[in-house]
């Protein structure tokens, strides 16, 4: 057992205890905290398997954004808990039976199938690249429509997500600098002519 | 010396020109204007026919055919409109134009207090106008148009008086049976397109069957699989039901009486004749298609038969003036068929010209007596009107002469003419046909005499009504309700009609006595329809007459030894005695013989017939396929059905979808359990 | 040394507790949110280790656009959360059925 064996079985361990306090703990707050600790251990997982790149992103995107915007949304939102839990027993056994099949079959799977395959070189680093490069290679070439449709979709999540939790509230007075810039003299001033003040009876 | 194409188009627009004008400028012109337009047309028509005819008889002029306008071309087919004339018709041209101008005439007197007037004008002229096309195209298109106007200018004119809902019935009788034929016709004419040659000109058509080396003759088709037929009979055949339709031969005939709801004049030019002529014409025109098939010529030999009889019997017990002469057109119509069908083709072009003539004599005639009775046509309501009208009278009995054949009439040259014909006809159904048309000579007679004795003979059987017969104080008081007086009571006594009227009336009956004395040689035993009417040598009947013909005179010699002058004469007899001098037998014979009676007074319920079985069915069809077919299949199943299986199906979907979230969820995982454990099954097979 | 079958059972693992997750916290549409992150994160795992060892790039690359689209999903899912519970003062699921056939 080498010590990268090691550290890949503490930090799948890690991942699979913090993924199951994700599903167990009662309290969003944890839950979403119990992620983090989740995907950083795969992070480290996916260092070991020599994709620096994306372990790095996994760890700014996730755990730095994604899982702060859950935090927030979580905090933000006054949450009953209670009544949230309540039926949570009565699926258990069903959420555990079915988790159990899948697992069951997917591990056949990959007995049938991984044995098959050679564990071979870092191909990064028999390329004589870092991994970066190598990914970038790939991206930059073969997948650069791809990546350019990428940059939009974010793009319209971005601006989707902006509409979505627009609120306009009523009766809120406010300023409008361009309608204010615009305003003409006519629009203020009246001149109106009149005759000046006189006596009654006295017509100019 | 040629035709000129001017001197054709002028015959052909001149009424055009009129009927447009007299149509749609009716009220600018006024009355004065719509008949002098209209009879302006139609009489430079008839002297430019003349003149036509003029050319062709004695001036040598050769056959015109010549296409005068392109209508469209596709591929190799185009549609043309042009003119044939030939003798045949050239004839048909002066009877059509000569008859439409009398009629013309005649309308002065006939409508002259009806509100439809410059309509009326309008409408015959555009008649004339049609019939022309009619008979002077040089295709079956033009053919066809001609056939379809005239058609629609009759169903105009039966309904002219549009707020009688008997005219109404009847002019959609005349055209939804008129439908029945004209739909035969135009298979008839698809059928001359696509076997004939690929063209619809006439000459193209009428080469491309004679000629031997085509052998339409025995050309078959299989129209049913492993029966096959003659193309010529198919298209005889089909083109012969358009006949049966336009020239109203049994069992189409149900619309012609019917038809005398329009106006006199109308029943006289197009219900007598011309338009119902149309389909003897077409025939005759089509001489060489008819000649490649005995089986076609047969049909036609037996229908007419059976018209010429059976309608003829009806004649006799009919009581409106009108109808009698309606029903003998009928009869006089299965005459004319009789003789296409023996292939005495000319014979029967000779019996529609003079039957042209005194027909419409006779039409004319009924009408002036209408005109004296104020619109009573029951015959029982009249008698004795000799007195009153003279000149109806006399003109009245020279056209029944001529329609009974008295011997040197015009009638009796073209009548013995076919029985003759078909005598000498060997066809199958020609002893049937022979029978018929000899008995019919009889019933002819006695029909005839019969209304001439009931209208102008014997005792007054109408009452004037003394208040009003001295004098026409109250004249305008009575003149809305002509009809609507108490049948048999007059508000004045009757008196002649106006020169108008009975103009047409002595100029027809010209014609009506000589005409065919004078033309029988030449038309029936001379060259007259040399290269226009074509009779294979088989079948050449008139030709086998030809050898005994010694002239027009020695044939009324000849006549007065033969059966139908007996009985004819027979029949004058019967009638003379029974409805001049002893009316009691008539009522006694209607009540020993009451079915008979019944019979005919239904007209062998042909009408009931049809009306039970076609309109009803017909209505029953449509019925059952509006329940079944529309709201039934198409509304219910395909449409609400389709919509309503959609609705079924999502409201058994619907309770999948609970809205929940985890439902969907846990379909998706366990599709993804199924496919994971497929795949593994898949997987350890393939490693096995 | 770190086999593809060690990779891919940790994958299967993590995807099997989200599956379960989804079981259990069948009310709580923020841990239903966060059980499909952890779906979408034990299959670039399988992604990555795939990538690894079969040499090909185009795995990693998957996991790249993989982790965009999450990325979107989850701003998107939680702008919807919010506009919902602002509407509802709910996110329990059993309580959102308005589709419901």
């Amino acid at each position: 057992m080498t010590f990268e064996l090691v550290c890949f079985y503490v930090f799948a361990a890690v991942a699979a205890a913090a993924a199951l306090a994700v599903i167990s703990v009662r309290n969003p707050v944890v839950a979403a905290l119990s992620l983090v600790l989740t995907f950083f251990s795969m992070a480290c997982v996916w260092l070991l398997a020599d994709a620096e790149f994306l372990a790095v992103a996994l760890v700014l995107v996730y755990v730095g954004a994604v899982m702060v915007l859950f935090l927030f949304v979580v905090m933000m939102l006054d949450i009953e808990l209670v009544p949230l839990r309540e039926t949570a027993s009565r699926f258990l056994p069903i959420g555990v039976a079915v988790a159990a099949v899948m697992l069951v079959e997917m591990l056949m799977l990959i007995g049938v199938r991984s044995l098959k395959v050679e564990p071979i070189a870092d191909p990064a680093a028999t390329a004589g690249l870092s991994n970066i490069e190598w990914l970038a290679r790939s991206l930059f070439t073969d997948y650069l429509l791809p990546f350019e449709v990428a940059a939009l979709i974010l793009t319209v999540g971005l601006i989707a997500a902006v509409p979505l939790t627009l609120r306009h509230r009523v009766g809120v007075k406010k300023q409008n600098p361009s309608r204010q810039v615009q305003v003409r003299r006519e629009d203020r001033l009246r001149i109106i002519k009149m005759a000046a003040e006189t006596k009654q009876g006295e017509s100019p | 010396m040629t035709i000129s194409k001017t001197l054709l188009l002028v015959i052909v627009l001149a009424p055009l020109f009129g009927a447009v004008l007299a149509g749609l400028f009716g009220r600018q012109i006024g009355r004065v204007g719509a008949h002098t337009v209209t009879i302006g047309g139609v009489a430079l028509s008839c002297a430019l026919s003349f003149v036509v005819l003029y050319q062709l008889v004695w001036g040598g002029a050769a056959t015109f055919n010549e296409n005068v306008y392109t209508w469209f071309e596709i591929g190799r087919y185009s549609a043309h409109v042009g003119f044939l004339i030939d003798k045949l018709t050239a004839m048909m041209m002066v009877v059509v134009t000569f008859v439409s101008l009398l009629v013309h005439l005649y309308t002065i007197g006939y409508m002259h207090e009806d509100d439809g007037y410059q309509r009326f004008f309008s409408y015959i002229s555009l008649f004339t106008f049609s019939m022309l096309m009619l008979v002077m195209g040089n295709n079956f298109l033009q053919l066809f148009f001609g056939w379809e106007a005239v058609g629609l200018v009759s169903y105009l004119l039966i309904g002219f008086w549009f707020k009688r809902p008997t005219a109404i019935f009847a002019n959609m009788k005349a055209f939804l049976v008129n439908r029945v034929g004209d739909f035969g016709f135009l298979l008839g004419i698809a059928g001359v397109l696509l076997w004939f040659g690929g063209s619809l000109d006439y000459a193209t058509v009428f080469a491309y069957a004679q000629d031997p080396s085509n052998e339409m003759g025995a050309r078959t088709v299989e129209l049913i699989a492993g029966h096959p037929w003659h193309v010529a009979t198919i298209v005889g055949i089909c083109l012969f039901i358009g006949a049966m339709g336009k020239s109203a031969q049994v069992p189409l005939h149900i619309w012609l009486p019917d038809s005398m709801e329009g106006p006199t004049p109308i029943s006289a030019l197009i219900h007598a004749a011309t338009m119902v002529t149309a389909g003897i014409f077409m025939v005759a025109r089509m001489s060489p298609i008819f000649e490649l098939s005995d089986t076609a010529l047969s049909f036609i030999l037996i229908i007419g038969a059976t018209g010429a009889l059976f309608t003829g019997l009806i004649g006799v017990v009919q009581n409106d003036i009108k109808r009698v002469v309606a029903y003998s057109t009928l009869s006089q119509l299965g005459y004319m068929t009789v003789a296409l069908g023996a292939s005495a083709y000319a014979a029967g072009v000779f019996h529609l010209m003079t039957h042209a003539f005194f027909k419409a004599l006779l039409f004319l005639g009924a009408g002036s007596v209408i005109i004296a009775m104020h619109h009573e046509q029951d015959m029982r309501h009249m008698g004795g009107l000799r007195k009153y009208m003279p000149i109806t009278w006399i003109t009245m009995w020279i056209g029944s002469l001529a329609l009974a054949g008295a011997p040197g009439f015009a009638g009796f040259f073209s009548k013995d003419a076919i029985i003759e014909a078909v005598g000498e006809s060997h066809r199958f159904g020609s002893g049937y046909a022979y029978a018929c048309v000899l008995i019919g000579v009889f019933v002819t007679a006695l029909y005839t005499f019969r209304s001439l004795y009931m209208t102008f003979h014997g005792k007054e059987r109408f009452v004037v009504d003394a208040h009003d017969a001295h004098g026409h104080g109250h004249d305008d008081a009575h003149h809305d309700d002509h009809g609507h007086h108490e049948p048999g009571h007059l508000a004045h006594a009757p008196h002649e009609s106006p020169w108008v009227v009975t103009v047409p009336l002595m100029l027809l009956a010209i014609p009506s006595i000589v005409i065919g004395f004078l033309t029988i040689g030449p038309m029936l035993f001379g060259s007259y329809f040399d290269g226009v009417i074509f009779v294979r040598e088989a079948n050449d009947v008139l030709g086998e007459l030809g050898r005994n013909f010694h002239g027009a005179g020695g044939m009324i010699l000849h006549g007065l030894q033969t059966a139908p002058f007996w009985l004819a004469l027979a029949g004058f007899a019967v009638a003379t005695y029974i409805w001049l001098f002893n009316p009691s037998i008539a009522a006694w014979f209607a009540k020993t013989f009451r079915p008979l009676q019944t019979l005919l007074m239904n007209k062998y319920y042909a009408d009931d017939v049809s009306q039970a079985v076609f309109s009803k069915g017909g209505i029953a069809l449509g019925r059952g396929l509006w329940k079944a077919g529309d709201v039934a299949v198409i509304d219910g199943a395909i449409v609400n059905g389709s919509a309503g299986l959609v609705a079924r199906l999502a409201g058994a979907v619907r309770r999948l979808q609970s809205g929940y979230l985890y439902h969907y969820a846990f379909a998706m995982i366990l599709g993804l359990i199924l496919l994971l454990g497929g795949l593994w099954w898949g997987v350890t097979r393939m490693a096995a | 040394m770190i086999t593809l079958a060690h990779v891919l059972t940790l994958g299967a693992v993590l995807f099997c507790i989200a599956v379960a997750g989804i079981f259990i916290n069948r009310k709580n549409v923020i841990v239903l949110l966060m059980c499909i992150e952890l779906m979408l994160l034990a299959v670039n795992t399988n992604f990555v280790a795939f990538s690894r060892f079969l040499g090909d790039p185009a795995g990693q690359v998957f996991v790249f656009f993989i982790l965009t689209v999450a990325a979107a999903e989850a701003a998107i899912g939680l702008a919807i959360l919010v506009v919902l519970f602002r509407n509802r003062a709910t996110i329990d699921v059993t309580d959102i059925d308005r589709l419901k056939g």
